[in-house]
């Protein structure tokens, strides 16, 4: 069998990314480089054929997806699904987060300068962040990290890809 | 935490701070910070003139900032000139933290913008129990537990006599379990139709639960919950009174 088509078969069954070292592990005799090299075919071969649906590297794997254009369709299938909707302090807050975790709600309330415990019950209901642990201090607080989902949501493959708080410039006028 | 009328504009002390500070074109690394405090004030006075609370958030900025400001009217000694602190170090370096976060977040707005577009495969195949391995919390089981009886009929009117006991459902429970791998927690109630019935059925699973009979897990936090039979040889006490 072609590796890249069973790469293909895993992909569509599978909710959430794949990573390709699950995607080595599974298939036994091959290498990660040999997957990997599979996966950059099976993309080509997406691209070649204007297919739909693409593969993209996100989240720390591999997932399939439809691209953009076709949005305005799968919306009007999905028409009662919400989109994902934040307010601007959810944001902030949510960018704390990223950037600082694990963080205790104290710290981020620090930084805002403002009481966030409405705010970030949201952000876990979403499913944005979550309770990594607690911190090893006077009344072991929870320590807040971001989540996959989170991941998904802003296309981003890890929060590494985020660009550093150094690189943010401050000066510039908004 | 204690303002009633949440005001969008300025959520906090330090977001007003910073927009006055852009307002007027100061520079951040040298705050006239006599200048800001009384832009500072009249907001806040604006604020409770208008009859809105006035978050203690805000009180306690204002407070800093006067400090700050008498501060900078003392006089300082200090032998080393290198030693000497600009009182305004802190709130500067607070302001620029906020800043770049809220930089960040504008950053986040046009990743979540482009992505919004972008649809992924949703569906699990419905495979099995080693996905079931979230531990379900009580406060999980009383959320599953809301919904069913959200969906239930009005208590009825009769008064009926003992009808339900938790024993009787525990037997009922154990008997819809046999020969299953697991149980959908929704399935539990399909015999119940009062809420007099649910709420029994409920406490039945939790009393199965307590004795270590089943256990419940789902696949993911807020997901389907699954009952699973104890993996123990069943002795005879099959309905022990409980």
């Amino acid at each position: 069998m072609e590796l890249k088509k069973i790469v293909e078969a895993l992909l569509f069954v599978t909710q959430g990314p794949l990573k390709i070292e699950t995607i080595t592990q599974i298939i036994g005799d091959t290498s990660l480089d040999e997957v990997k090299q599979a996966v950059s075919e099976l993309i080509k071969d997406y691209e070649i054929r204007q297919s739909a649906i693409q593969i993209v590297e996100i989240a720390g794997g591999l997932q399939l997806s439809t691209k953009r254009d076709y949005a305005q369709y799968i919306r009007k299938l999905y028409r009662d699904e919400t989109i994902l909707k934040l307010s601007a302090s959810a944001l902030e807050t949510l960018a704390i987060v990223a950037y600082r975790q694990p963080i205790t709600r104290a710290d981020i309330e620090q930084i805002r300068g403002v009481e966030v415990s409405a705010v970030l019950k949201t952000l876990v209901d979403k499913n944005l962040v979550r309770t990594c642990g607690k911190k090893d201090t006077v009344g072991t607080p929870f320590l807040y990290g971001t989540t996959q989902q989170f991941l998904i949501y802003f296309g981003l493959k890890s929060t590494d890809e985020l660009p550093s708080l150094e690189e943010i410039n401050v000066e510039q006028e908004q | 935490m204690e303002y009633g009328i949440k005001l969008e504009i300025f959520e906090g002390p330090m977001e007003l701070l910073l927009h006055l500070i852009q307002k007027n074109n100061l520079d951040i690394y040298d705050i006239p910070i006599s200048k800001i405090t009384s832009e500072y004030l009249a907001y806040l006075d604006m604020m409770n003139q208008l009859n809105l609370e006035i978050a203690g958030d805000f009180l306690v900025m204002a407070a800093t900032l006067m400090r700050i400001k008498s501060r900078m009217l003392l006089p300082v000694y200090s032998e080393d000139e290198e030693e000497l602190i600009d009182p305004r170090d802190e709130i500067v370096k607070r302001i620029l933290e906020y800043k770049k976060f809220k930089e960040a977040s504008k950053i986040l707005r046009t990743n979540l913008e482009n992505q919004k577009d972008v649809f992924y495969r949703k569906v699990t195949p419905a495979f099995a129990d080693e996905d079931f391995g979230v531990e379900v919390s009580l406060f999980d089981l009383l959320d599953a537990f809301k919904q069913v009886l959200s969906k239930a009929k009005k208590i009825s009117k009769e008064i009926i006599k003992d009808e339900f006991t938790i024993e009787k459902k525990i037997r009922v429970i154990l008997s819809i379990l046999e020969g299953k791998n697991f149980l959908s927690f929704f399935s539990i109630f399909s015999q119940d139709e009062t809420k007099i019935s649910i709420v029994v059925t409920f406490l039945a699973l939790l009393e199965l639960i307590k004795i270590g009979r089943i256990y419940v897990r789902q696949d993911k936090h807020l997901g389907e919950i699954r009952i699973y039979r104890t993996q123990t040889t069943i002795s005879e006490t099959e309905t022990k009174p409980v």
